[in-house]
């Protein structure tokens, strides 16, 4: 029994593979693309999955790392295709040179490594000043918030450093020699971001399975208690939501060359409170349930989008409150509890036992 | 002398819209510990019912009126937005208790809701709904004690709702008749003007401030009296404070903690409704127009200490002058010879949406050292 | 020989509010001593654990663990310099198995490197798998913590507080709500405990109690009305007064 139900999930995985591998010749180019950013959002909902799922955080501003990363990519690829002078948007504010802290995003070495070392970073020190006075729970999630609309103001504010609220483009820069917009790239960069959230999801997997991950469920569940077995949870909390934010940095860049711009848009309220509905909907503590949220969720809303203007709103207001309310382990959650089961036997389905089907002949019997 | 009052009345100003707006969640976050971020939203139902009154006075026969009208919609706001608050208090608030983070969640989807209801059904259906809803409870409350015991409860239950229904029915279409602005659903956004006595600007010592203005700041010191009277005075008022600080203990008292739980969030939400009627005044309003006061609201409560009122009205006051030193540039005009680096520091930060990423990072600042606001609650029970 | 204490109270203090949790508590713990401490509701038992774990600070006055000073120490700090601590109601990690609860509580002094990346070491393993035996769960190793019974709960924190490897174990009412025999099995533990570890009991069970064999105080209001042992105490007609009395009045 246990075995084939082993053989079930692989056949999954290998099904899932299938289609991931095969999709660029089904699809045309512009679905691609929003199955490749569907994919990418996975790993910033796998970063909420492990901070919020796991530990407890539960934290409103990803979109800050979301957006750093983003970013990061963005000036790269405005620098990377210039052959002289300053990017053209500068122009428009008269800003004549370029502002120091673009200096070193000309380098590509500098751009892989602060697409989410630089997100990393600042979420460890937000929530290092955080949980150091052991501000937790709702209030870490209200303080998060405030620092998003800091992030938000500042750069939409900001026309002369990073061309405020307009955003950078990205799909008429250059990356080796090609137009980033150009399908071929954009296939790459659509195998990038199924092949990153695989592999984030594996490295999530390990992650948790060690002490570790023992001691950031315990955190959540009863954090004085960690406190008395002697380890520091500030530690382990920085920690924890520094990856998150790495991941969420990644997720942002590939997001962005896939979306063509990254701008404040990124920053406001709405999206990082609809990066937790991912998570809550597939399944908070499952890590597989945040990738599958994120991706169908965004799947479901550019299809539900181009069909009724507005009316994803309501959707996404009803799952917010129907998550929480009736479903709230999630799907994958609902389905590991036994969830299917139960439903069929609710509505008269005898409960099938594979491994001892006498047991229910005999039931029949007794009844 | 000038600079001085010009900025404490641009701070008291700007600080009293924010007071006035954080005055419900202060209840609401502050006493019941309910984190709702639709609050922002039940404000905007205040700006809207306002919007709706507004237009209902232009009708003929309330023509003669019309200078009344934000009187009557203080109190329509107030009793839009507590219906709004109480059916979502019943419906799903009610069932989160003690789970602040899925209470958020709630909440936030109830906020989308509430935002695309307004964006996108005509405007009359909402008295409707609030029509049949008040129809509909105090109907059932009149005749609870008389009617309502026998057999066929059910039945008289069900009439009751269909009267009510009809009444909301035949209210929408009667607002939707007589004001076609209301009759589709429109997603730009609406205007509401004073009437005449609450515009211009008017001179006290020999300043001239903007008349409505200082109305804003009327209504402010009006509600917060109001509400400390209320919790201080008031036989309910020491219920809620009772409820609020020991559950179990009330209940065993005979309190009805579902009842309290339930006025205290109506009263938190009409509280927005009337903060709706202030924000209408400072301009144009949206379906977004809450999305720009929940984050502040939420600071200002934890600023000034969470479950303490003058920690609330000290914080918005300080975010105010804050907000209004920094984001005018006032620095400047007070120290114009300050050394070049500094101001162009200064200046930097001198817009309103920079004074506010400023503002915020000293907010954060400031809780390293205090993290429990201004005025943090003290005793055994803080740490649990 | 000079007496060394292990844990060392001096005037200690604590008031919320203007109430005084503890009053001037002075008290002395000998290395290797089984110490029981007893008091009516409100006595201040609770917080006097809190102060010595490092969760209240003192208002007033000092602590000395092995003569250093515990005030202002973070709470998993005081863990880590040998003070374990078992709590009133049992307070085990619900969703993970018990087997990593012991995990856990053996890892204390593991690098953060070596619990994100290793598994546990042999060493640890079968350190596990003897707490595990001491309080008889070997079988529901892969159980989750918050499936055992009230009882086994006990006794797995108990485990935890042994895995932790204290020199001095605090341990609040760690009989409440087991059955009679769990009980005895309990205070026979505790007792053999003693000697190499330093412990200290705080419990309402006089049955419990009379069974560790050991020095009794006893806390009212705040501060120690006195010490000595069971016998001694049943006697006190102070003691009578404040505690033993009302329980005779029942």
């Amino acid at each position: 029994m246990k075995l084939s139900k082993k053989y079930i999930s692989y056949l999954w995985w290998a099904i899932a593979l299938a289609l991931f591998i095969a999709m660029p010749s089904l699809v045309s180019d512009s679905r691609l693309k929003i199955l490749g950013k569907c994919l990418s959002l996975g790993i910033v909902a796998l970063g909420i999955d492990l901070s919020w799922g796991f530990t407890g955080l539960l934290s409103l501003g990803q979109g800050i790392f979301f957006s750093l990363g983003g970013y990061a990519i963005a000036m790269f690829l405005q620098l990377n295709s210039l052959k002289e002078g300053i990017p053209e948007f500068f122009g428009l504010y008269g800003v004549r040179e370029l502002p120091f802290f673009w200096e070193p995003f000309k380098s590509p070495l500098f751009t892989l490594i602060a697409i989410w070392l630089i997100p990393g970073l600042i979420a460890g020190l937000i929530g290092y000043l955080v949980f150091r006075n052991r501000i937790k729970g709702v209030y870490f999630s209200i303080l998060t918030q405030a620092a998003l609309l800091v992030f938000f103001n500042f750069f939409n504010g900001q026309q002369k450093l990073i061309n405020g609220t307009n955003g950078l483009p990205t799909p008429n820069t250059i990356l080796f020699g090609t137009m980033v917009g150009d399908p071929l790239i954009q296939k790459y960069f659509y195998y990038l971001s199924g092949i990153l959230v695989i592999l984030f999801y594996l490295f999530s997997k390990w992650l948790v399975s060690k002490r570790f991950g023992s001691i950031l469920i315990g955190i959540r569940d009863d954090e004085p208690r960690i406190r008395f077995s002697g380890y520091n949870p500030v530690l382990f909390k920085t920690l924890i939501f520094a990856f998150a934010g790495c991941l969420a940095g990644i997720s942002g860049a590939l997001f962005t060359v896939q979306a063509d711009l990254i701008s404040p848009q990124y920053m406001r309220v709405p999206f990082s409170i609809e990066m937790v509905i991912w998570v809550a909907v597939g399944g908070r503590g499952t890590l597989l349930g945040a990738i599958l949220g994120a991706f169908f969720i965004r799947l479901g809303e550019s299809f539900v989008q181009g069909l009724i203007p507005g009316g994803w709103i309501f959707i996404q207001g009803g799952l917010f409150i129907l998550v929480v309310t009736i479903l709230p382990e999630g799907v994958i959650g609902w389905i590991n509890n036994g969830g299917p089961r139960n439903l069929l036997t609710r509505f008269g389905v005898k409960r099938f036992i594979a491994t001892y089907p006498s047991l229910e002949a005999n039931k029949k019997e007794g009844i | 002398m000038d600079l001085f009052f010009d900025i404490i009345f641009e701070g008291i100003s700007i600080g009293s819209v924010l007071l006035i707006a954080a005055l419900g969640l202060a209840i609401v976050f502050g006493l019941m510990g309910v984190i709702n971020l639709a609050h922002g939203e039940l404000i905007m139902v205040g700006s809207y019912s306002t919007f709706v009154t507004q237009l209902l006075f232009k009708q003929p026969f309330l023509k003669p009126f019309y200078g009344s009208y934000i009187i009557v919609s203080i109190f329509i706001a107030f009793i839009f937005s507590a219906c709004v608050g109480i059916l979502l208090e019943r419906l799903i608030i009610r069932k989160l208790y003690g789970n602040p983070l899925e209470t958020l969640l709630a909440t936030w989807g109830v906020s989308l809701l509430l935002q695309q209801f307004v964006r996108g059904v005509p405007l009359a259906v909402g008295p409707g709904i609030i029509i049949t809803f008040i129809s509909g409870i105090s109907i059932k409350n009149l005749l609870k004690d008389k009617f309502l015991n026998f057999a066929y409860k059910k039945y008289i239950d069900l009439s009751i709702w269909a009267f009510s229904v009809t009444l909301g029915i035949l209210s929408t279409n009667f607002i939707a008749s007589n004001i076609s602005r209301l009759s589709r659903a429109d997603s730009r956004n609406v205007d509401v003007t004073a009437p005449k006595w609450m515009r211009g600007p008017i001179d006290i010592f020999g300043e001239t401030y903007p008349k409505t203005r200082l109305w804003i700041i009327f209504i402010t010191l009006i509600s917060v009296v109001a509400v400390l009277i209320f919790l201080n005075l008031s036989e309910w008022g020491l219920r809620i404070r009772a409820v609020t600080q020991n559950r179990s203990m009330s209940e065993c008292l005979g309190l009805s903690s579902k009842k309290v739980d339930t006025l205290t969030f109506a009263i938190g939400s009409g509280l927005a409704g009337v903060a709706g009627v202030a924000v209408s005044l400072l301009g144009s309003v949206g379906p977004n127009v809450g999305q720009n006061y929940i984050v502040p609201c939420f600071m200002v409560v934890v600023l000034g200490g969470v479950g303490n009122l003058l920690g609330t009205v000290l914080a918005s006051f300080g975010i105010g002058i804050m907000t209004d030193l920094i984001g005018a540039g006032r620095l400047m005009t007070i120290w114009p010879n300050m050394p070049e680096s500094l101001a162009n520091i200064v200046n930097f930060f001198a817009t309103t949406s920079m004074a506010r990423v400023m503002i915020f990072t000293l907010i954060i600042i400031f809780l390293q050292f205090k993290p429990s606001g201004l005025f943090p609650q003290k005793g055994r029970m803080v740490e649990s | 020989m000079v007496k060394e204490f292990i844990l060392n109270l001096k005037d200690v203090s604590v008031s919320f509010e203007g109430f005084l949790a503890l009053n001037n508590l002075n008290l002395k713990l000998t290395k290797g001593e089984l110490r029981a401490v007893i008091g009516p509701n409100g006595a201040g038992k609770t917080t006097f654990l809190d102060v010595i774990t490092g969760k209240v600070k003192p208002t007033k006055g000092d602590v000395f663990f092995k003569g250093k000073s515990l005030v202002g120490k973070k709470e998993h700090k005081i863990a880590r310099i040998g003070v374990g601590r078992k709590f009133q109601s049992p307070r085990v990690f619900e969703n993970l198995s018990v087997q990593e609860n012991l995990e856990i509580s053996v890892s204390q002094y593991s690098s953060t490197i070596k619990l994100i990346a290793n598994k546990p070491s042999e060493n640890k393993l079968e350190e596990v798998n003897k707490l595990m035996k001491i309080v008889n769960l070997s079988s529901k190793s892969e159980i989750k913590a918050g499936s055992l019974s009230h009882g086994q709960k006990q006794w797995l924190e108990i485990a935890m507080l042994l895995g932790q490897k204290p020199s001095l174990m605090l341990i609040d009412e760690p009989v409440a709500g087991l059955t009679d025999e769990e009980t005895e099995l309990t205070a026979d533990l505790l007792k053999s405990l003693s000697g190499e570890n330093t412990v200290l009991v705080i419990d309402h069970d006089m049955e419990f109690i009379r069974r560790l064999e050991s020095n009794v105080t006893v806390l009212n209001q705040g501060s120690v009305l006195c010490e000595g042992s069971m016998d001694k105490i049943q006697s006190d007609p102070k003691v009578i007064e404040v505690y033993l009395g009302k329980q005779e009045d029942l």
